[in-house]
């Protein structure tokens, strides 16, 4: 990784929409960077707003009823509050993003080819279509779709499922993006398929140096490919750092909980597979303080106050969390049963 | 209509057929429904619009023996009325009946040409459109909802005899089909259809409009029988019936409820364009069809005679189709704002 | 595709037989109905109703009489009874008018919804939308002889601005049908407009929520370029296959409440004057003709979806 300065940088992004039970705070305060090369896996369940930081960066969020604030550096300008018609060159060129279900991801009335071409002539509008197509084939050979040329009249219900999210990321790819937003790219594929995806991405990074943002909920991707991890619960950064940091010193009890429900082969059979329990609170009327109090076994007075997301390991000035516990107390607390994870009663905390 | 195709081919949004995943526990979908619906005034006015013709016309009868002491038919030619001190004829020498007098008592709206109060007719044939239009949609809802459930959940050939038959009638111009069987039975009649009665054209209107809730039913029926609560419901031993009526029946009643006032307005219309064309309500009875019918004829020396009928017939539907907009909107669980996840 | 059509035309050939055998039934083998008795008038006797009975051949077996009826009606011998003309050449006296009617009202019609469905979802909840909605409610509500006698009253009487009633060919003065169609014209539309572009707004609305859009949009497309390659396109797909059903109606009769108020004289009328008179073979023979474009524009509708949504080709 380049010391350079970072090709995105967020700060204190928060997100919110208007609805007509009240205000829902998707994102709360979301800061994170991603360097040229680098990439930085997003983690967390469903409803932690994951997906709408991922969108808002390419203002696919806004609408009547959004509400922004903070700001998200790119090559110097704010996307947040870009103005329209300047994002819209960023989006599809500087900055591209692939999404999660690539069978309804694609419209189905057009031709692959044409698809593609449209985003190529969107952002360069001399260029002929004969040397679009060709532009075009060049790109879906790169991904590993077979007979390229042929496939580019088909219509997307021809392919399947893996070979359409590779077409996606063709696509995503047309125009030398430098920040790849993926946003649960291997989710609705199977596992074969996923490895196969998770190395086009490894490539792409290696080929161009492109920054890569992994939205996924799954932390064997996460394993897999991340440089640099992000894990957010309901609507905040609850932990972010290098993936090893992560793996071998979380400091985040939901991250425990995460890791510790991650199944092993050698694990004990006749237990059953640990959750976290409870649900992911109301993004309406959120917790007072640390939002993942209600649900964690470790709570005390102290978490009714909002935590700081601030580096607590002297050691590691990058690796930062939310959670008022001592480092030394966690190191003691995140061990159940011989592994990392989330202890299912209350523990006392003399 | 024939246009009622495009608007009855609307989806009923699945979603009420899967968990209400972020709402608070113990708020169903209905009553959430029932809290939107609430909030939307416009649809709510226009209920209460409509609610208020049907009260004005079921009071028909209190209205002409107390208020107008006239009958809708009693005809009253040479009869004279005062009109702001002056003595008038109600049909005039050049057959041209008196416009509105804007008294209660006498003639309120005006007379037609045959001296009849127009007030207490419109008030009486509305009866006789509500009527009418209320027992064709019940007759189709009860129907086309046992059709569309039993070819859906049977299917093979009872669903093929089914399905060919309401085709058939679903090829037919709503109109010319209504007019066929119209006067084929009040010409012919089989057993009490027969003749005036106004039972004739709500047959033929609820029959009319089968095919176009039938088959939305009987699409959903067979997406529904295919779910796995309707296999884990074999497993236990229920009949086909208990099935039916128990399971795969409460499903289909989002879209039983969206359909209920779209029928009823089309009915409406539907009995008026026929009464119009002289195959549904039969003279003497009025009914607003028949009403802006003779008006019609009237054109262009007194127009208000077309415009009355016209005017409650429009106000009717109307707040029928409002209403039941703003029901669709309340069952319909998508959300102002989509939230990305 | 060559398969699908011609299973296509069979299902058609089917549904045609089908409705006339229905209509023949309805009329000939209704209790009560029997046509000798109506022809005869109410005060003949017992013997000259049979006597109709055998010159008519109604005292033969049902579908001896139906396939005569057939046979008259396809080699244009069908004669009327009880009107008293030749039925194709009837039949082929209305075909312009309605003709014109049905086209015209069709094309300004679907020209119309596109607008007004397109505008109302673009601004929807805006006060736009809440106005469009609401003429689009009313336009559904209004049926079509009550607006036209509004139109005819107001407009040709009171302000004499186009005349009133009738159908002048076009041959005869092209200027004069064009004048005398106009409200008919917009009669007919009003309802199905009203109709359209609710379910346009509605299908745009849902279509604006689809993956693809978004996708769309992330490609760095202009909201135009969104709109309208991706977004009409797919929304419209469902509106061209209603609108050709639709059509086909109005032409085969359908516009009858259209074509009686303005006095067009047009197969709709035709039919509610068979109809009246218990004229069973010109209403055979228009129903037949109804159910032939109905078949016909049903088929080319399926044909133009298939070009239109390529995954539904390949079933």
């Amino acid at each position: 990784m380049s010391a350079a300065a970072p090709l995105l940088e967020v700060s204190d992004l928060k997100v919110s929409f208007e609805t007509e039970d009240g205000t829902v705070k998707a994102v709360d305060g979301v800061s994170f960077s991603v360097r040229a090369g680098e990439v930085v896996a997003v983690v967390g369940e469903s409803g932690s707003g994951k997906s709408v930081t991922a969108m808002t960066l390419m203002g696919l969020t806004r609408g009547p009823n959004a509400r922004f604030e903070g700001v998200a550096t790119f090559e110097g300008r704010d996307l947040v509050a870009a103005p329209e018609d300047e994002l819209r060159r960023i989006r599809g060129g500087d900055i591209a993003m692939v999404f999660q279900d690539p069978m309804s991801s694609l419209d189905p009335v057009y031709r692959i080819g044409d698809q593609i071409v449209e985003q190529i002539r969107a952002h360069d509008n001399e260029i002929s279509k004969a040397a679009a197509l060709d532009r075009a084939v060049e790109l879906m050979e790169r991904v590993g779709v077979p007979n390229a040329r042929a496939r580019l009249r088909s219509y997307p219900h021809e392919f399947s499922g893996g070979m359409r999210q590779r077409v996606m990321i063709a696509m995503a790819l047309s125009c030398s993006p430098k920040l790849l937003i993926a946003d649960e790219p291997t989710t609705a594929l199977d596992v074969t398929i996923q490895a196969q995806i998770l190395e086009e991405l490894r490539q792409l990074r290696q080929d161009t140096g492109a920054g890569i943002i992994l939205v996924t909920h799954d932390l064997g991707v996460v394993a897999d490919i991340a440089d640099r991890v992000v894990v957010m619960y309901a609507g905040r950064v609850v932990e972010q750092g290098t993936l090893d940091e992560l793996f071998y010193d979380p400091q985040h009890p939901y991250t425990w909980g995460l890791l510790g429900s991650i199944t092993r082969v050698d694990s004990d059979r006749s237990k059953r597979l640990p959750a976290i329990p409870g649900t992911p609170p109301s993004l309406l009327r959120p917790p007072q303080g640390c939002h993942f109090r209600p649900r964690c076994p470790h709570a005390f007075e102290k978490c009714t106050e909002v935590p700081e997301l601030t580096a607590r390991v002297p050691a590691n000035p990058d690796h930062l969390d939310r959670c008022w516990l001592e480092p030394e107390r966690k190191r003691k607390l995140r061990v159940v049963d011989g592994r990392i994870g989330l202890a299912s009663e209350t523990t006392v905390i003399a | 209509m024939s246009a009622i195709r495009s608007e009855l081919s609307v989806e009923i949004p699945d979603a009420l057929l899967d968990e209400a995943s972020d709402l608070p526990p113990g708020v169903g979908p209905y009553k959430l429904a029932w809290r939107r619906l609430r909030r939307n005034r416009v649809a709510l006015a226009f209920g209460g619009l409509f609610l208020l013709i049907v009260v004005l016309c079921l009071l028909a009868p209190v209205y002409s023996s107390d208020i107008a002491h006239q009958s809708p038919n009693f005809e009253n030619i040479t009869g004279t009325v005062k009109v702001g001190g002056k003595t008038e004829t109600i049909v005039s020498s050049s057959d041209i009946p008196i416009g509105p007098t804007w008294q209660l008592s006498h003639y309120f709206l005006g007379a037609d040409q045959n001296g009849r109060d127009v007030a207490v007719r419109v008030l009486y044939g509305g009866r006789n459109s509500l009527e009418i239009g209320a027992v064709a949609t019940l007759i189709t809802m009860v129907i086309a909802i046992l059709l569309g459930l039993v070819s859906g959940y049977f299917r093979g050939v009872l669903d093929g005899i089914i399905s060919r038959a309401l085709d058939v009638i679903w090829a037919y111009p709503a109109v010319l089909l209504g007019i066929a069987l119209g006067t084929i039975l009040a010409f012919g009649g089989i057993g009490p259809l027969h003749g005036t009665t106004l039972m004739v054209p709500a047959v033929v209107i609820g029959v009319v409009y089968i095919p176009y809730v039938a088959k939305p039913i009987r699409g959903q029926v067979l997406q529904l029988r295919e779910r796995e609560f309707v296999e884990a419901a074999r497993q236990q031993g229920l009949s086909h019936w208990q099935i039916m009526w128990g399971e795969i029946l409460p499903n289909l009643s989002s879209t039983i409820v969206v359909f209920i006032p779209l029928i009823l307005a089309n009915a409406i219309l539907l009995e008026a364009a026929l009464s119009y064309l002289g195959a549904g309500v039969q003279p003497p009875n009025p009914s607003w069809g028949t009403m802006i019918s003779e008006g019609i004829n009237l054109i262009p020396a007194s127009f208000s005679l077309t415009l009355v009928p016209g005017l409650m017939l429009v106000l009717a539907v109307l707040s029928v189709n409002v209403f039941g907009d703003g029901l669709r909107d309340a069952l319909d669980p998508r959300a102002k704002v989509r939230i990305a996840r | 595709m060559g398969r699908f059509a011609i299973r296509r035309l069979f299902s058609m050939a089917g549904v045609m037989i089908a409705i006339s055998i229905v209509t023949f039934l309805l009329f000939a083998a209704i209790p009560g109905g029997n046509p000798a008795n109506r022809l005869a008038g109410r005060l003949a006797n017992p013997e000259e109703v049979h006597l109709i009975e055998v010159k008519y051949g109604f005292n033969k077996p049902l579908y001896v009489q139906y396939v005569r009826t057939m046979k008259n009606i396809f080699t244009g011998q069908a004669y009327s009874y009880q009107q008293g003309f030749n039925v194709l050449t009837e039949i082929k006296a209305g075909i312009p008018a309605t003709f014109s009617l049905a086209l015209g009202a069709g094309i300004i019609w679907l020209l119309t919804s596109i607008a007004v469905g397109t505008l109302a979802a673009i601004r929807a909840g805006k006060y736009t939308d809440r106005l469009l909605t609401v003429l689009s409610m009313t336009g559904v509500s209004m049926p079509p002889f009550f607006l036209g006698a509004v139109l005819i009253y107001f407009v040709g009487y009171k302000l004499n601005l186009l005349p009133i009633g009738n159908f002048v060919p076009i041959s005869q003065s092209p200027w004069e049908w064009f004048k005398h169609l106009l409200m008919p014209w917009f009669t007919l539309s009003v309802l199905f407009i009203g109709f359209y572009s609710r379910v346009l707004r509605s299908t745009i609305l849902d279509t604006i929520n689809e993956d693809y859009i978004r996708t769309a949009r992330a490609k760095g497309l202009s909201e135009r370029q969104v709109l309208f390659r991706h977004i009409l396109r797919n929304s419209l797909i469902p509106i061209i296959s209603l609108w050709g059903l639709d059509l086909a109606q109005v032409i085969g009769g359908g516009a009858i409440l259209t074509e009686t108020v303005y006095n067009l004289h047009g197969i709709g009328q035709l039919a509610a004057t068979a109809i009246s008179n218990l004229d069973i073979i010109t209403l055979m023979a228009i129903t037949l003709l109804t159910a032939f474009f109905v078949v016909l524009l049903s088929a080319v509708t399926d044909i133009v979806y298939a070009l239109l949504d390529p995954r539904i080709r390949l079933s």
